[in-house]
């Protein structure tokens, strides 16, 4: 038996401590910005409805959030522990910009999460709108450091490289605007509005489908439902930019991800396949002819690079999972925009809300985005192999000196640890969304401390309790 | 490249930016730690709440100090970021386990469905705080006594940092934050809880001081560190130290004992803040002891410069809007009160 290297087992830790911990993030990117849409909506309208969904998934955003917070802290010393020779020659570059996301962004959202949970009372509307908003827009900012790294990783530019290997930053506006960041960014925001739209969306048509008149319900489901219809076709364009850079700048990636052995003009779009490394050849292909083409290079004969053309020691170290992680991606995102397109003809027809096969396909599609953004993650990870630095630094070359045996033994822990405690994180979760989002009593006694019961009785909110029943239906969900 | 900046002495500015950074990160996360400790010595759920909700706007913040101490060294310091992860993988990675399991408590400690399962969290939260304490006091110790560098790499073994020393050190910190723990709730309760918590942060601060003078007698059986200490002129200097440290622990006593709110927990404070200037003294310049300076480890200027003008503007902002929210939640906390 071949004992795994203890680059492998580092790569496998970094793997699963990263996609752990984007699980959460990917959820309340999203989720805090659509608290600050609630809360706006409220204090524009003054209808309680929305105070109503607000405070319903502020709860849920608070342990996300934590989980997002503690699974961070283990990403910032990762780079240390596993990959030191990463960090001693890319530091120089890949460290401001991480330095700039916790100064700009980690301080900023840890600080104002507290108003937000516990501040109501104590800060006045206003002020705790203000604090909303300055989280969902630290949660972008550390979104914009946090990619803006991984893209210079991915198409690096704007350095040098010093006689002792090390990366020497030469222009940091170069460095930050990498060829492929935009799209990255545009990529990642998107889909993890697309994450929180669809757990929103299934959480709302979980409740309709007990009571397709919960005003709450319907709130959440009619945004949502408007985010899957718009957003979903938008992030397919986005999806197929950030492909086209990826083709230039990254070849092997693409190619991989196609299933593309031989260089061919018109070449196939390949629908199903086992890439297979050895025999250098897509078993059992199945492909659309000139697609590829098509899509890549905006050319019905254009001529398409295979893994073939470029060293063998440069191709991605995993093909079959890239080949199909791409593809998880890709089916996922048809069955979003579906999902999208048939809630906006429902909608058309006004029965958004009285349509039980729509609601348990969103309540299906609950989870679609996690899946997707992870299978997108895996993607463009495991295509830039065997490189951590694209083209200039080998993952083998990135490793410390930590051998196989200790590598092991943190990855066991850390695979006990989360299961367990994430484990019942999502448990709890789950069962708040069984929840059913109730109209908010200002008065109602607090017999059990209930955590975000927080934001409960300011009584200010008195004068909004006349529209707790469904006549004050916002006017959109009537 | 900026001219402007080739003058100023980069890595020396850095070094005392990540040592603030890393400042305010033990002693903020340290009460918030020490509330976790203080966590067996009182049972009631009512009281626990308030323990706990004393510090739930805040720990979030506290703990993202520790993220920009490693963010920092990585981008400026790389060097030492790429050894010293590595000498201290085992301690760090076990630090880093508790911290995720006293993190979730704060919420799941509200959601859990059963008593049972409450419980379970109350025991995550203090263990937690316990072994994340336990495990940086380690990995301070084994700093103190060195990590061996060779060819920019650790070279060292994998247990090179368990010693009777870096023990010593581990209690020592279970010891100070729990005092900070205690000084904090005297600051953020009242009556009879306040009186319990006056009497623990006491005897805390017996063990504190006896645990400093431990520390500092052994240090002394190291040569680099005596002469740094014992040799004149330089321990004309050092001496204020020790001699500052006594006046502080006469003061503490008598606020504790007499009606002090917020003092106790100022000169808390005031203890940590001696107690880091002493290991500064000992270390400088050294950011991996005993070899590689700041200067060794330093990233390229055009690095240190880019951060240095954000962290210049930025950190004011960043102890503007902290202060601000610790002001916001000022006061007692009270029992069953609306969760803040």
């Amino acid at each position: 038996m071949v004992l795994p290297s203890a680059v492998d087992l580092a790569r496998f830790q970094f793997a699963f401590v990263m996609v752990w911990h984007f699980l959460f993030p990917a959820f309340t990117i999203g989720l805090a910005s659509y608290l600050a849409v609630l809360e706006g909506l409220w204090l524009a309208t003054g209808n309680s409805v929305y105070l109503d969904v607000f405070r319903y998934w502020l709860r849920i955003f608070a342990i996300a959030f934590a989980m997002g917070v503690v699974s961070g802290i283990v990403m910032s010393y990762q780079f240390g522990t596993n990959w030191s020779a990463f960090s001693d020659k890319a530091g120089p570059i890949v460290g401001p910009l991480l330095g700039y996301e916790v100064l700009t962004a980690f301080f900023l959202e840890s600080g104002f999460l507290g108003v937000m949970l516990f501040g109501m009372q104590r800060v006045g509307k206003g002020l705790h709108f203000l604090a909303t908003c300055i989280v969902a827009i630290g949660t972008l900012i550390s979104s914009f450091w946090i990619l803006a790294a991984n893209s210079w990783m991915q198409t690096s530019q704007g350095y040098s490289i010093g006689a002792d290997g090390r990366f020497m930053p030469e222009s940091w506006l170069a460095i930050v605007f990498n060829p492929s960041f935009p799209f990255r960014f545009a990529h990642t925001v998107t889909a993890a509005y697309l994450t929180t739209a669809l757990v929103v969306g299934a959480v709302g048509a979980y409740h309709l489908l007990r009571d397709s008149y919960n005003p709450r319900a319907r709130v959440m489901f009619s945004m949502a439902m408007w985010m899957a219809a718009i957003v979903g076709p938008a992030q397919a364009v986005i999806g197929d930019m950030h492909g086209d850079n990826t083709f230039q700048h990254q070849p092997t990636k693409v190619a991989a991800m196609e299933g593309h052995f031989d260089t061919e003009r018109g070449a196939a779009a390949k629908v199903f396949g086992i890439p297979n490394a050895q025999t250098e050849h897509l078993d059992y292909g199945i492909g659309i002819p000139h697609l590829a083409s098509l899509y890549l290079a905006h050319d019905w004969n254009a001529e398409i690079k295979g893994l073939k053309a470029f060293p063998k020691d440069t191709w991605p170290t995993d093909l079959p999972l890239v080949f199909f992680a791409f593809r998880v991606m890709v089916g996922l995102a048809f069955l979003i925009i579906g999902l999208g397109l048939a809630s906006l003809w429902l909608r058309f027809k006004h029965e958004l809300y009285e349509t039980p096969w729509l609601h348990k396909w969103a309540v299906a599609m609950g989870p679609a985005g996690f899946i997707a953004v992870t299978a997108g993650w895996i993607t463009t990870e495991a295509g830039r192999q065997p490189f951590t630095v694209y083209g200039l630094l080998r993952t083998a070359d990135s490793a410390g000196p930590v051998q196989a045996p200790a590598i092991a033994a943190s990855l066991a822990a850390f695979a006990i640890v989360y299961f367990v405690v994430f484990g019942a994180g999502i448990l709890y979760l789950l069962h708040l969304f069984r929840q059913t989002p109730e109209a908010h009593d200002p008065g109602a006694p607090q017999g059990q401390p209930v955590r975000t019961a927080g934001i409960t009785p300011a009584p200010s909110l008195a004068g909004d309790r006349h529209d707790r029943d469904s006549s004050g239906l916002p006017e959109a969900v009537r | 490249m900026s001219i402007g900046a080739l003058s100023l002495d980069l890595p020396f500015i850095w070094a005392c930016l990540i040592a603030i950074a890393v400042f305010m990160y033990v002693v903020m996360d340290g009460f918030d730690l020490g509330v976790g400790i203080l966590f067996p010595a009182v049972h009631g759920r009512t009281e626990r709440d308030i323990m706990v909700n004393s510090i739930a706007p805040v720990w979030d913040g506290n703990e993202t100090w520790l993220v920009l101490g490693g963010g920092g060294m990585l981008a400026v310091f790389p060097l030492a970021y790429a050894t010293l992860l590595p000498a201290f993988y085992m301690p760090l990675i076990l630090m880093l386990l508790a911290l995720i399991f006293r993190g979730v408590a704060f919420e799941m400690r509200f959601r859990a469905l059963t008593e049972g399962g409450r419980r379970w969290w109350d025991r995550s939260f203090s263990w937690g705080s316990y072994a994340a304490t336990i495990f940086q006091g380690i990995c301070l110790g084994a700093y103190v006594q060195g990590v061996r560098v060779e060819n920019r790499a650790y070279a060292g073994g994998w247990w090179d940092w368990l010693s009777p020393f870096s023990a010593l050190t581990a209690v020592a910190l279970v010891a100070g934050y729990g005092l900070l723990g205690a000084c904090w709730l005297i600051w953020k309760t009242h009556a009879e809880l306040q009186a319990r918590f006056r009497k623990i942060a006491l005897r805390l601060a017996v063990a504190t001081l006896g645990f400093i003078a431990a520390v500092s007698v052994v240090m002394l059986f190291d040569a680099p560190f005596r002469e740094r200490w014992l040799t004149f002129p330089a321990a004309a200097g050092a001496a204020v130290v020790p001699i500052l440290v006594l006046a502080l622990a006469w003061l503490f006593f008598n606020k504790v004992r007499g009606n002090g709110e917020v003092a106790p927990f100022l000169c808390a404070l005031g203890l940590f803040a001696l107690s880091y200037a002493g290991l500064g003294i000992s270390l400088w310049p050294m950011i991996v002891p005993p070899h590689v300076t700041i200067w060794d480890a330093a990233a390229p200027p055009s690095t240190q410069a880019f951060l240095l003008v954000g962290a210049v503007v930025l950190i004011p902002i960043i102890l503007i809007y902290t202060a601000y929210v610790y002001w916001l939640f000022r006061g007692k906390v009270h029992a069953g009160v609306g969760y803040h």
